[in-house]
């Protein structure tokens, strides 16, 4: 089992630069995941670490040993890929076996240690079979086993669940975590799905364009994100952003209103704010409240969208600013009706502009 | 409706056939005319030339003309010249341009898009303009063999051989090939720490059966129909391949039954290596677009 430590790395492709500084530090048998929209660099990153990119700038250790310039096959780590990458022409014995086989395992021990992934991930009878014959979450299932059997000291995901229905990934979903606590392996997973990071992640590192925005566990991205972006990203349906004018500032504590907003004291986690600027203050809609009458905000309903654990209300804003309201399980609201609003300010966030 | 889209179809399908049925006899009718001919003397066989009867096994049939061939050329030597020289080509050729291939595919390395573009641009220079450079370097090089070191490579096997088995067109057809495998495939091979000539052997390689039959095909036509490159290098009936040997019916009193009997025995080993990788050819030509 490893730690791994990334300073200052880099890639660049000609004068495209793709990842543009990134330090992470992940202990021995965290589970990390990368999450951040399409190119944000989350799959170079996890390549880097594989070995399979070169790092252009910066050190990339792995248990202590700076591994930048050894091959893939020399840093004790394991990879899961999103299209599987099992070997067509091969068994599933053969293709769960294939690092083994490379490294000269003997016959006994292979058989071993086939069967003990093999039984771990409950894919005993399926061993004879050829990949063809297996259905998209058994191929996943042979993927990890050729992944464990190594007993590698990290293992890499990459969008591993991303080819599968809603259900099957979420029974995956559940496996993986399940293996992580089996193997208390250090395990790096590369997601756009928030749902997967919030819920397998010790720690969760945000990226965006190539560098990261936030480092740090689910709850703390969710109650604290560090900027508009991490706010944005993680949570749904997504926080709400309304443009706000900062009246008043008194230390952390920052006035806010707008033509639909009346005024509030939102305390600040980042400074930048001064009386007479813009703001954007950020609610999520499950901290949003109706009230019978009055509240902080007041909205023409547009539409309602009843999911039965929770009613999503569409509201347009005095000011014609839209905003989501995740309502009680099973509140019913007439569309084109008027709803008052409140909402904790504690819950709030208030990001510079 | 049904009853006219019933018709059509079935319509479409007697179009289908008639054009299919004509083009396969257009292909086998000179193959079904050396045949037949093969088993008729001379005259008869121009005789028959200009009727249908060319094609039918009719008149004083027998396999006297086969006899006569072997009588006057050595059809035997000739034919296991051409199999050892092209068999070794064959496979000596799948071997090498496969793992170049592999490297231009797969590995990175300096150079490796100027020495694909230059291997690629061989592909425009006919054979014909390197045969004389050629022969004078083949005349001159040395060859380690049980004899201790020898100068020269004229009238040998190895001098039909080798300058044959490395070629930009196999090369291509395996790069192209390689360019399409899921390069995911190689990644996992590498973390699974496959050293590359491992991920060459155990997952290109098995993965390459339609471009391995492509290619075998396309150079064993080649190789078997060496002529100028044969008459050049061997000056000894015994490295001599078979389509040199074709040169032994066309002096002094040329017998056509006999030069039929000759070619009907040299194609039997190009039918059958055709048939034995007929599917994969196949199956290769609709994957890769690559016409034979």
């Amino acid at each position: 089992m490893a730690g791994i430590t990334l300073k200052g790395l880099k890639k660049s492709y000609g004068t495209a630069h793709v990842i543009k500084g990134v330090d992470i530090e992940i202990e021995d048998g965290e589970f990390v995941v990368f999450v951040g929209p399409s190119g944000c660099g989350k799959s170079t990153l996890l390549r880097m670490i594989a070995g399979l990119e070169d790092i252009s700038a910066g050190e990339l250790s792995i248990g202590g040993k700076v591994v930048n310039d050894l091959p893939p096959k020399d840093r004790g780590v394991a990879m899961v890929f999103q299209s599987y990458a099992i070997f067509p022409h091969m068994s599933v014995r053969e293709n769960v076996a294939f690092g083994l086989t490379i490294a000269g395992t003997s016959k006994a021990e292979k058989a071993e240690k086939v069967a003990e992934a093999a039984r771990i991930l409950q894919m005993e009878h399926l061993l004879d079979r050829r990949p063809s014959q297996l259905s998209g979450g058994q191929r996943q299932r042979v993927a990890i086993g050729r992944a464990i059997v190594r007993n590698p000291q990290v293992f890499l995901f990459d969008e591993p669940l991303s080819n599968l229905d809603a259900a099957l990934r979420m029974d995956m979903r559940l496996e993986i975590g399940k293996l992580h606590q089996q193997l208390g392996a250090t395990m790096i997973y590369v997601t756009h799905d928030q749902v997967e990071a919030m819920t397998l992640a010790d720690k969760i590192v945000v990226l965006k364009d190539g560098m990261v925005q936030q480092i740090g566990s689910p709850m703390e991205l969710y109650h604290n994100p560090a900027n508009l972006f991490v706010a944005g990203f993680l949570g749904s349906p997504a926080m709400n952003f309304l443009d706000v004018d900062v009246t008043a500032v008194n230390g952390s504590k920052v006035l806010v209103s707008n033509a639909a907003l009346k005024p509030v004291e939102i305390t600040a986690k980042v400074g930048g704010f001064s009386a007479g600027g813009k703001a954007k203050l950020g609610i999520r809609p499950q901290y949003l409240t109706p009230v019978d009458s009055g509240g902080m905000l007041q909205g023409r309903i547009a539409l309602t969208e009843r999911l039965g654990s929770e009613t999503v209300v569409d509201l347009t804003l005095g000011d014609g600013t839209r905003l989501i309201a995740a309502l009680a399980r099973d509140a019913v609201f007439p569309i084109g009706a008027n709803l008052g609003l409140t909402f904790d300010p504690a819950q709030a966030h208030i990001f510079p502009v | 409706m049904a009853q006219i889209s019933q018709d059509n179809r079935g319509l479409r399908l007697v179009v289908r056939y008639t054009v299919l049925c004509l083009i396969a006899a257009i292909f086998s009718f000179p193959l079904i005319f050396m045949v037949i001919s093969s088993l008729k003397p001379s005259q008869q066989l121009l005789a028959d030339a200009h009727s249908f009867r060319a094609l039918l096994p009719v008149g004083d049939i027998s396999l006297n003309n086969y006899f006569d061939a072997f009588k006057r050329a050595p059809v035997a030597l000739f034919v296991f010249n051409s199999v050892l020289v092209t068999g070794v080509t064959v496979i000596a050729s799948l071997a090498v341009c496969s793992a170049a291939a592999f490297a231009f595919a797969f590995v990175k390395w300096k150079g490796r898009d100027l020495a694909l573009t230059v291997i690629l641009a061989t592909l425009i220079v006919p054979f014909e303009t390197i045969a004389i450079p050629l022969l004078l370097e083949a005349s001159k090089l040395p060859w380690i063999g049980l004899d201790g070191i020898t100068w020269g490579w004229l009238n040998s096997y190895r001098v039909q051989i080798v300058p044959f088995i490395a070629d930009g067109l196999t090369i291509y057809l395996f790069v192209q090939y390689f360019k399409d495998l899921p390069g995911e495939l190689i990644e996992a091979a590498r973390v699974e720490g496959a050293s590359w000539f491992a991920i060459y052997r155990r997952v290109v390689m098995p993965l390459s059966g339609p471009v391995l039959a492509t290619a075998a095909i396309l150079k064993f036509l080649v190789m078997y129909n060496q002529y100028l490159w044969p008459i050049m290098v061997t000056q000894e009936e015994q490295y001599r391949p078979v389509m040199v040997g074709l040169q032994y019916f066309f002096q002094l009193n040329r017998a056509w039954g006999e030069i039929m009997a000759y070619l009907s025995l040299i194609t039997v080993p190009v039918l059958a290596f055709y048939l034995y990788l007929q599917k994969a050819f196949i199956a290769s030509i609709a994957s890769t677009g690559v016409k034979g």
